[in-house]
This record gives structure tokens, C-alpha cells and sequence, in this order.
């Protein structure tokens, strides 16, 4: 593919898309889905009365704070459990029956522990970052090959060495696998906790502009954000995957 | 009797490693798994000794052993005349290429076991380390972009750099290419030759054995006892065709029990 082509492509298939979204609403004249234009203009409606810079930075702050613990918290405790096997067998049936549970399932107690209130999504956006993460690490760690830790033994490493310049970077590649997984998790968390447990962010528009007037072009151009956003996200932490020395555990160039 | 001559032949270059009687045996799944059987043998300072056996005879087991990653059974090592008991830096063990750790440069790796040493020191091992394998411009390239044989360098390089006593090298050119072999056994020599360090050399192969070893181990199918121990006096580099050379190889294709012809 040429370069050209590959920018092309995608931005006629997304004009595709429009065209055929504008004639869809014109020919069955509904009432309720708004056309390409009626969500252009309620953005700019958005824009102008600034609410539309707040809320995106609200929903992005909640996962900052939200994702970030997640990792801080997720990447340590992986790498332990992946470090001694007894722990991990210790811990694992435990991990294993939390993380089937939705976030959204933790809504009731995270509003009677945080109330209304930025702490209750980021509490929703915690957990559903924090288990990929610590799964993710902590198999990482375990399948590092037997040969790097004894090349790593062979050069006098103590174990702590071990860890820092041989586990932990051959783990790496699955470790950012992992973050990028919960980091799109936390996304979709955001919008579902902000629907119910907060009232500011990109989910609280959705649901706001429903039921404060049916203003349904702006739930879509909400939705339309939303979807922007979180693929911003996503090519920003792609990124991580092309670095050098994470690159070679990715088959993919 | 031939490990008594063996003992006395490696006495005379000063001994460095000595295997006494050492078997390996490995219990799993019920089942029990004789791998090594009384295996004595020596190499002296600075000796190049191939180990040579079928694949799968328990030959990789003994240079475990001897690197101290596996304690053996029955029996022990000793090297400068103490036990082996765990993996020392004074013994480096090469893998096939697939040991370089691939999220280090070229320079990374070879300075993986270099972190103690002065930043200059350590800088001039490097250098002279890239140069004496042939990675001259490619100091700041990652594993993946390099050939099987770079990479095989590259770990040879990276266990020279930390001035071992001991290369114990396992297959380490099974998963080259013909040509690029014969090119890597010609690179070992030299190195060998630049730097005298004792090196044991784990190889299925009859020809590489015969065309790098001072001697050669020659080791029975599981469970591996020594058949014969050959000394390959042939000063380097070797002519492949000389009627000695020749003799000599078909002794060893003899003793394993192959006639010599396709």
C-alpha cells in the first residue's frame, strides 16, 4: 500500500459512511436520528456554550486518574505474582472470580462509598483497568524463556538483578499488551459510569441530552466523540508497541 | 585405562575442569530416565574439547553440569580445582543464537554483564568486542534485524566480554546454514587462537568436531557413557583433506557405528 493510499482509503470510506448516514435520515424523514448536519450543528452548539471542553476533560481526567492506579497498582503486584509461582497460586482463584465481574456491577456500593461524584468512576474505571493489567503482567513474567533467566544467572545477576534487566524487559512486550487492552476497557467504563454515578463527562451528555429535552443529535455527537477519543487512545498506546525495545515481542511490522 | 591417560594428558597443561564419575539421572512422571553413566573426563587450560554424541544422548545434560546450572546425580565437577555448584560468570554458557536478549542493541547486550566496570572500561570492551566478532556499524542495531549468524556472534561476544576462563558452547551452530557454519567454525578458531580460553563444545557433528577440537569425547546413545576419547593432532588451520585428518574423522564415524558412506 502507498502511503497516499493509506491515508486515502480510510477518509473515503468515513465519507462513505456520512453520505450514506445523510440519506438514510433524509429518505425516512424520522423524527428521533439525527442527520451528519443536525450533530455538526449541535457540536458547535456544544462548543459554544462550553460545555463541550469540560465534559471531554472531565471523562479524560477520571481515566487518567482512574487507569493510572491501575497501572501503578497492576504492574508491581503482576510482576510479584508472576515472580513466585505460590503466590500466584495463592491469589490466582481469587483474581480469576473478580475479574468476570463487570465494573458496572460495583455502580451501587462505589456510590454508597464515594456518592456522587468523580471518585465513584474512577473507582468503576480502576477496576476494570487494574485485573487485565495484573493478569496480563503476571503471565508475562511466567512465560519469560527459561534461557534469558539463566543467561541472566550465567552474568552473576542476584535475584533483584534478575528481575530488573532480564524478567522484567523480556516481559515487557505482554505487560503493554495488557495495558492496552484495560486502557481501551477504561473507555468504555468511563461513559457507563458517568451515565449513572456523576453528572459531568461524555456519558453524562448522552444521557443528559436525552432526558433533558430529547436533544438527540447530541447524544450522537457524543457517541461521535467518544469514539474519536478512544481512537486517539488507542493510537497514542499503540505507540508503546512500536518502541525498540518492545518491539521484537510483536510479530506484526 | 584411557581415562587414566586421559587424566595424564590433561595434567600436563594444568587441568581446568575435571568431570569425576558423574551420572544424571531424571525422575518425572512416574517414569525414571537414565541420562549420564559414570562419565569421567578432563580438559586442560585453555583446551578446546568437543563433547560429541547422538542428539538426545544426555551431552547438553553434562554441560549443564559443568555450568553449573544442573547438580548431577551422582558424582561431581570441579573446576581450578573446586566443585562446581552453581552458574558462575567465570564459565559462560552459550545457547544457540536464540540466547541475545532481544531488547538490547548489539552494544546492550555485549555489555550485559559489563555494568560494574568503569564507564570507559566498559565503553573500550565494547568496542573491542564488536570488532574481534565483525558487528563494526551495527553497535545500535536490535537482534531481530540480525542474521542467524550475527546473532550467534553476538552471543559469543557477549560471553568473551566478561573475560570468562570458559566457553561451554551447546550446539552453537545447529540452527545455521551450512556455508555460514563453516564460516562461524573458521570465526571460533580465531577467537579461540586470539584469546586461549577453554572451550567445551557440545556437537552432534562428526566433521566440526574433528575440524575444531584439540580432542574429541566421543559419547554413546542414552544413557551417554564416554566410548572413546580422540586427540585430533592436527595443527590449525587444518587441511579437511589430509590423509590424517581423514583417518582420523573415520575412526571416530567407526566408533560410532556409521559406515563411512551416504
Amino acid at each position: 500500500m502507498k502511503r497516499w493510499e493509506s491515508y486515502s482509503w480510510p477518509l473515503l470510506a468515513a465519507a462513505g459512511c456520512l453520505t450514506a448516514w445523510y440519506f438514510a435520515v433524509a429518505r425516512t424523514h424520522t423524527a428521533i436520528f439525527p442527520s451528519p448536519i443536525d450533530v455538526e450543528h449541535g457540536l458547535v452548539e456544544l462548543v459554544r456554550e462550553g460545555l463541550l471542553w469540560r465534559d471531554i476533560g472531565d471523562s479524560l481526567f477520571r481515566v487518567g486518574v482512574g487507569y493510572g492506579l491501575g497501572v501503578l497498582l497492576g504492574v508491581p503486584l503482576g510482576v510479584l505474582l508472576g515472580w513466585y509461582p505460590t503466590s500466584a497460586v495463592t491469589v490466582n482463584p481469587v483474581i480469576q472470580m473478580l475479574r468476570p465481574i463487570s465494573p458496572l456491577a460495583w455502580i451501587p456500593l462505589a456510590i454508597v462509598w464515594f456518592g456522587i461524584s468523580s471518585f465513584s468512576a474512577i473507582f468503576l474505571i480502576f477496576l476494570g483497568s487494574f485485573f487485565p493489567i495484573v493478569v496480563s503482567t503476571m503471565s508475562g513474567v511466567r512465560n519469560v524463556p527459561e534461557m534469558f533467566r539463566r543467561a541472566g544467572l550465567n552474568f552473576g545477576l542476584s535475584p533483584a538483578g534478575l528481575l530488573r534487566r532480564v524478567v522484567f524487559p523480556a516481559a515487557l512486550p505482554q505487560i503493554v499488551v495488557g495495558l492496552r487492552i484495560s486502557l481501551g476497557i477504561a473507555w468504555l467504563v468511563v461513559v457507563a459510569a458517568e451515565m449513572i454515578a456523576v453528572d459531568s463527562g461524555l456519558g453524562y451528555l448522552i444521557i443528559d441530552s436525552r432526558n433533558a429535552g430529547k436533544r438527540y443529535d447530541l447524544v450522537v455527537a457524543g457517541m461521535l466523540l467518544i469514539g474519536i477519543i478512544g481512537f486517539c487512545l488507542d493510537s497514542g498506546i499503540r505507540r508503546l508497541e512500536k518502541v525498540k525495545s518492545v518491539r521484537w515481542g510483536f510479530r506484526y511490522e | 585405562m584411557k581415562s587414566a591417560t586421559l587424566l595424564f594428558e590433561a595434567t600436563a597443561l594444568t587441568t581446568k575442569v575435571k568431570v569425576d564419575d558423574v551420572s544424571m539421572v531424571f525422575n518425572g512422571d512416574g517414569k525414571t530416565v537414565r541420562v549420564l553413566e559414570n562419565v569421567s573426563m578432563a580438559a586442560g587450560e585453555g583446551e578446546f574439547v568437543c563433547i560429541l554424541g547422538p542428539s538426545g544422548c544426555g551431552k547438553s545434560t553434562l554441560l549443564n553440569i559443568v555450568g553449573g546450572f544442573l547438580q548431577p546425580s551422582s558424582g561431581q565437577v570441579e573446576i581450578d580445582g573446586e566443585p562446581v555448584r552453581h552458574p558462575d560468570p567465570r564459565r559462560i554458557f552459550v545457547f544457540q543464537e536464540r540466547g541475545v536478549f532481544p531488547w538490547l542493541t548489539v552494544r546492550g547486550n555485549i555489555g550485559f554483564g559489563l555494568n560494574k566496570l568503569p564507564r570507559e572500561e566498559r565503553r573500550a570492551r565494547i568496542e573491542h568486542y564488536v570488532k574481534l566478532v565483525g558487528l563494526e556499524g551495527f553497535e545500535y542495531t536490535f537482534p531481530r534485524e540480525l542474521s542467524g549468524g550475527m546473532k550467534q556472534r553476538l552471543e559469543v561476544a557477549r560471553a568473551l566480554a566478561v573475560n570468562p576462563d570458559m566457553l561451554l558452547l551447546d550446539e552453537p551452530f545447529g540452527a545455521l546454514d551450512s556455508i555460514t557454519r563453516l564460516v562461524m567454525r573458521r570465526e571460533l578458531l580465531r577467537i579461540w587462537e586470539a584469546e586461549r580460553k577453554t572451550i567445551l563444545f557440545v556437537t552432534h557433528d562428526i566433521e566440526e568436531s574433528v575440524q575444531l577440537a584439540d580432542r574429541v569425547v566421543v559419547m554413546s546413545a542414552r544413557p551417554a557413557r564416554i566410548r572413546r576419547i580422540v586427540e585430533i593432532d592436527i595443527p590449525h588451520p587444518r587441511d579437511i583433506s589430509s590423509p590424517h585428518y581423514l583417518e582420523l574423522r573415520d575412526s571416530i564415524f567407526a566408533e560410532i557405528g556409521l559406515a563411512n558412506k551416504v
